[in-house]
């Protein structure tokens, strides 16, 4: 452990802020009171939010030392899977804050604001280009705000047809956000299985597919992390039967320039800029989950659109089947201009260039760990993989022990128990900002671990041992909530 | 390229574990019919000064404060952002971590998710508040959607003083469901007229933003009271957060769930988006909240932390039964407000709601010396409705012309309310910017008289 | 977790496809969750339970049973009248795992026909059954 990454931290206590701070304290410079005080109804106000008086100082130390037990990618790796935890270049952040664009007010009139609406009409049409798709809305504010958006725009469509149908196929390998997304829509969804080369085979589909079916989710490349071959064939399934394809395009960041999802038949699909577009995720968010359409989707498209006019940009409102709105205003724009500005960074060759290391980082990953780990789909993989415990069966250490183990290593853990079908999986993956020594250093790491698990498990049950804080009582936390203090 | 790092040799060496040719042949599970094999029509990669230029052109194309005196609001507000929070908030371990999975690591992220979910229900008046949403509207939506899960009624009433825009978020989250969204009309005073409620039944909840959309305070402990005697919750909704610094919060007036927009906490306006949807509730409806929750607890060694809690509501468990399909939160805004709140402080912030108030009166009382007429006479915070002479479109270019932006135009949101303008005055405004407005004001509609 | 010999299965009850157990006591009907159930579910975290009145067919859906990262729906083994829940389930969840056929019951049903008991499988054939599942 000496040489590992992972030996001790700096790390301080703090209480929480209320456990903080002296009544009279302000770490805010109150602005010069310029005008009288006017009467105020009493019986309108009361004593104010209980919130703590902290000094500039109280509440600076507080948060740094807060910052100082997360882990992030600029800390170190962190493969998580369907998740592309890649590098946030920092430029895309200094851009976000610009004033123009960070102070703006998304109600001025569109000839006060045509910096703004230049952006998003360009980023509309880069990712129209991307998708091979014919038109772009990026108000959704996530992958799976997107995935709504994506229903409600099928919902339409069927709606205008005169046909609204009950079901939607979904596959045992999906997102727990797309049977609940379509759920959000009145859609039931009809599970289909994957086929023992973890993709779907079209037989499958043909099976459940029916008039009464609004059409398909389909994650492409898979969860499995495994490009759907019979995509293509799938598609004329479910279009034979007046169903659409959604493709949950999360994983887009595996085949930009290779694939193009409007030339497989896909009707509609989203895209989670921060994922593929390098926007960071914030412990979370925000996100940004614009939604790609075929021309026969575009009556229905959220407003306002973004629209050029004679080399100026305008917002139309004038589209009577729209589905309405999903955000108050036009999205996540602060997360669209960091977007922006990676891809005008990258450029076309770029782009196709960070998916072809993702994928080949992914199945570096694969064939360097596949006989340390139990590798359930032995295929080759686009821009991630799923191992699985197997292996490790026999002295009791389950997939979520190497995962904490991983900690103690100085690397953040995969994706795990996820996707389901993979009893106790292990999802890595590594995005194409890894190196090829951090990720030898990961490698390295998973086999010493795995070596712990048959010299000395206890070491992985008791793992982290250099955090913060130990494994954490979930048990107690979920039967007894505490959610505030 | 600078984010790529792979060598020539990396690759090469690479390539030769996995046993394929090129870079190419890690593609061979993708059909041939389904490979694009052009290039993508982009424009070529920009080096970072270049982009500098390209970028500083946009931002310099926008009319926004300090250069414009914006005296806008409808949802989204100009306030004094601390340098200490924009500082805090660029930390990168907060920045570039995920939604916290693994609790060991993500104790920053957990701990100030705990704080925000505390300090955000204090300020709502509600037992508990969950970790975030997209925007108001959204959490509008969602809060609505949860009361009829829970009353398992089909009919929500919603104020039609809610912002224009939340609605139509509303209406859209509603078109494919089966429930039935109904509007109360607004009184001459500016307020709801909640009279209708009385002959409703199958009422699920009953929606109210206060201070509403034409700034005035809503009787909410009254509206709450008639919901109750229908059986049904009272939904509370806000667009500027900051008012419950001074007045009476949501919870304390009855409401069951609250929803609304918190980007007056120290979040930039970024032309509508990312915002914070901020929601909560009473404890009993705790488990039929939509998003992430923090729950506290303790590790192996007896020591604090802190996990996502409650995670069987949430669709990575309960799939299509979730109580919303939200994955993705809006964390890092989440974060920003409780720094913003932290660094106000329950003193200052009181100060601070106290001077936004009297600089709106401010202006109130100018204007209706200057010959404008205050639309409404029900108490409001920040902001207030004006009805200016007819033709006031023109004055109203001709104020932009000199970076004044007077409000907002209601008539395309409400058709009977023509010449009407919603305006906004928070402490970013001064004096003289009010002296400025008026005085401009005044010398327009001498000259429109003299024409 | 149990291997198929550790697990407790009386010879008294009958158990459902979904490992519900039912006991007759008299007129009444007990039911709660087996010792396999519960012991797949792990730590039980919550239990959210029926009104007394509320009325179900066999194989409705009257009961959620939560642990920390599941969540099973539970299915009502004989059709009825719910005429009593265990409501201190509501503030210790875990009596299911401690003691999944005593204090961790969950609800007593007055049947609307006693004779769909005889549907449902003896201990020995649950045992089976998941043996076979194996």
């Amino acid at each position: 452990m000496n040489e590992s990454l992972g030996d001790t931290g700096l790390i301080l206590n703090d209480p929480l802020l209320w456990e903080k701070g002296k009544k009279g304290r302000c770490g805010f410079s109150l602005p010069r009171r310029d005008v009288e005080s006017a009467p105020l109804r009493e019986d309108l106000i009361d004593e104010g939010p209980d919130f703590p008086d902290l000094s500039e100082v109280d509440v600076v130390r507080h948060y740094t030392r807060l910052a100082q037990w997360n882990f992030g990618v600029d800390t170190g790796m962190y493969p998580l899977g369907s998740c592309t935890m890649k590098y946030n270049p920092k430029i895309n952040e200094k851009y976000a804050s610009l004033p123009g664009l960070a102070g703006a007010h998304p109600l001025m009139p569109a000839d006060l604001s045509q910096g703004a609406l230049k952006m998003m009409f360009e980023l509309e049409e880069y990712l129209t280009e991307i998708t091979g798709m014919d038109a772009t809305t990026l108000q959704p504010a996530a992958g799976a705000h997107g995935e709504f958006t994506g229903m409600l725009l099928i919902h339409a469509f069927h709606v205008r047809k005169g046909a609204s149908r009950s079901k939607i196929i979904v596959p045992d390998t999906a997102h727990g956000t797309n049977p609940a997304s379509a759920a959000l829509c009145g859609y039931r969804p009809v599970a289909v299985s994957s086929n023992e080369d973890g993709i779907l085979s079209a037989d499958a589909v043909a099976e459940v597919m029916d008039e009464d079916t609004a059409g398909i989710m389909i994650t492409n490349p898979n969860t499995l992390g495994l490009f759907e071959e019979n995509s293509k064939e799938i598609a004329e399934i479910i279009h034979a039967k007046g169903g659409l394809v959604y493709c949950d395009g999360a994983n887009m960041n595996a085949v930009m320039g290779v694939v193009k999802m409007g030339a497989i038949g896909v009707d509609v699909m989203q895209l989670n800029l921060h994922k593929t577009f390098s926007t960071p995720h914030g412990g979370g968010g925000p996100g940004s989950g614009p939604v790609c359409i075929k021309k026969h989707l575009e009556p229905f498209l959220p407003v306002p659109r973004v629209v050029r006019d004679n080399g100026t940009y305008v917002l139309a409102e004038d589209y009577p089947e729209s589905i309405g709105k999903v955000q108050a205003f036009h999205g996540a724009f602060g997360v669209m201009i960091k977007a922006y500005s990676y891809i005008r960074r990258m450029g076309p060759k770029n782009l196709n260039k960070a998916s072809q290391l993702a994928v080949l980082n992914a199945n570096y990953i694969k064939e360097r760990l596949k006989g340390t780990l139990h590798l359930p789909y032995d295929r080759p993989c686009m821009h991630e993989c799923v191992f699985s415990d197997k292996h490790q069966a026999a002295q009791k250490i389950a997939t979520m022990d190497m995962a904490k183990r991983l900690m103690d290593y100085g690397f953040h853990p995969p994706t795990v128990y996820f996707p389901l079908v993979v009893h106790g999986a292990i999802m890595v993956e590594p995005t194409e900002t890894e190196s090829k020594e951090d990720i030898d250093q990961f490698i390295d790491a998973f086999k010493a671990i795995v070596n712990e698990a048959k010299e000395d498990p206890d070491l992985l049950r008791d793992a982290p041992r250099s955090c913060k804080v130990r494994r954490l009582d979930e048990t107690t936390a979920a039967r007894k909530p505490c959610l505030a203090g | 390229m600078l984010y790529l790092p792979h060598t020539r040799e990396d690759i090469a060496s690479m390539l030769e574990t996995i046993g394929v040719d090129d870079l190419d042949g890690l593609f061979s599970t993708v059909p041939e019919d389904c490979r694009f094999t052009g290039d993508l029509n982009l424009p070529e990669a920009l080096t970072e000064w270049e982009l500098n230029d390209h970028m500083k052109a946009l931002s310099d194309s926008m009319a926004t404060f300090p250069a414009y005196k914006v005296f806008m609001g409808a949802g989204s507000y100009e306030h004094f952002i601390p340098a200490s929070v924009s500082y805090l908030l660029s930390r990168s371990e907060f920045v570039t971590s995920y939604t916290p999975y693994q609790p060991e690591m993500s104790q920053g992220t957990l701990q100030a998710i705990y704080e925000y979910q505390t300090l955000a229900a204090r300020l709502m008046g509600v037992d508990v508040a969950t970790a975030s949403h997209y925007d108001g509207a959204a959490a509008l939506a969602e809060a609505l959607l949860m009361a009829a899960r829970i009353t398992k009624r089909r009919k929500v009433v919603i104020s039609s003083l809610i912002h224009p825009l939340y609605r139509r978020v509303v209406q859209t989250y509603f078109e494919p469901t089966e429930y039935e969204v109904v509007q109360l009309p607004y009184l001459k005073s500016g307020t709801t007229d909640f009279a209708a409620l009385d002959d409703m039944d199958d009422l699920a909840a009953v929606g109210i933003q206060s201070p509403n959309f034409f700034g005035c305070i809503e009787d909410l402990q009254a509206i709450g009271e008639k919901t109750h005697d229908k059986e049904a919750l009272f939904i509370a909704s806000f667009t500027e957060a900051l008012a419950y610094g001074l007045l009476k919060n949501p919870g304390s007036q009855g409401a069951d769930i609250v929803a609304g927009e918190g980007q007056s906490l120290g979040i930039p306006r970024s032309f509508g988006g990312p915002g914070l949807g901020m929601l909560g509730s009473r404890k009993k409806f705790m488990r039929s909240l939509p998003g992430r929750l923090v729950g506290l607890t303790k590790d192996l060694d007896g020591k604090r932390g802190f996990v996502l809690t409650l995670a069987t509501r949430e669709q990575h468990i309960r799939r299509e039964k979730a109580t919303s399909n939200i994955c993705t939160n809006n964390s890092l805004c989440a974060l920003a407000a409780a720094m913003y709140m932290a660094s106000v402080g329950g003193t200052g912030i009181r100060e601070l709601a106290r001077l936004n108030y009297d600089k709106a009166e401010y202006l109130k009382a100018e204007l209706k010396k200057a010959g404008c007429i205050i639309s409404f006479d029900s108490p409001t915070f920040n902001e207030f409705v004006v009805e200016f002479p007819s033709g006031f479109e023109a004055t109203h270019r001709r104020l932009l012309e000199k970076k004044i932006v007077a409000g907002l135009c209601l008539a395309p949101y409400y058709s009977e309310l023509a010449n009407h303008y919603l305006l906004c005055v928070t402490e970013t405004i001064t004096k003289e910017d009010m002296d400025t407005l008026v005085s401009c004001l005044r010398s327009c509609f001498q000259k429109s008289k003299q024409a | 977790m149990k291997e198929i010999n550790e697990l407790n299965l009386p010879d008294d009850l009958r158990y459902a496809d979904d490992h519900e157990w039912a006991r007759v006591e008299g007129d009444k009907v007990r039911v709660g969750l087996d010792d396999y159930a519960q012991d797949q579910l792990g730590d039980i975290v919550f239990v959210e339970l029926p009104q007394v009145g509320d009325t179900f067919k066999q194989g409705g859906e009257f009961a959620t049973v939560e642990s920390v990262k599941a969540v099973v729906e539970c299915y009502l083994p004989v059709g009825g009248e719910i005429i009593a829940v265990n409501s201190a389930l509501e503030e210790s969840p875990e009596l299911i795992n401690k003691s999944s056929y005593d204090d961790g019951w969950m609800v007593d049903v007055k049947p609307t026909d006693l004779s769909e008991i005889d549907a449902l499988m003896t201990s020995d054939a649950c045992l089976e059954k998941l043996k076979g599942a194996e």
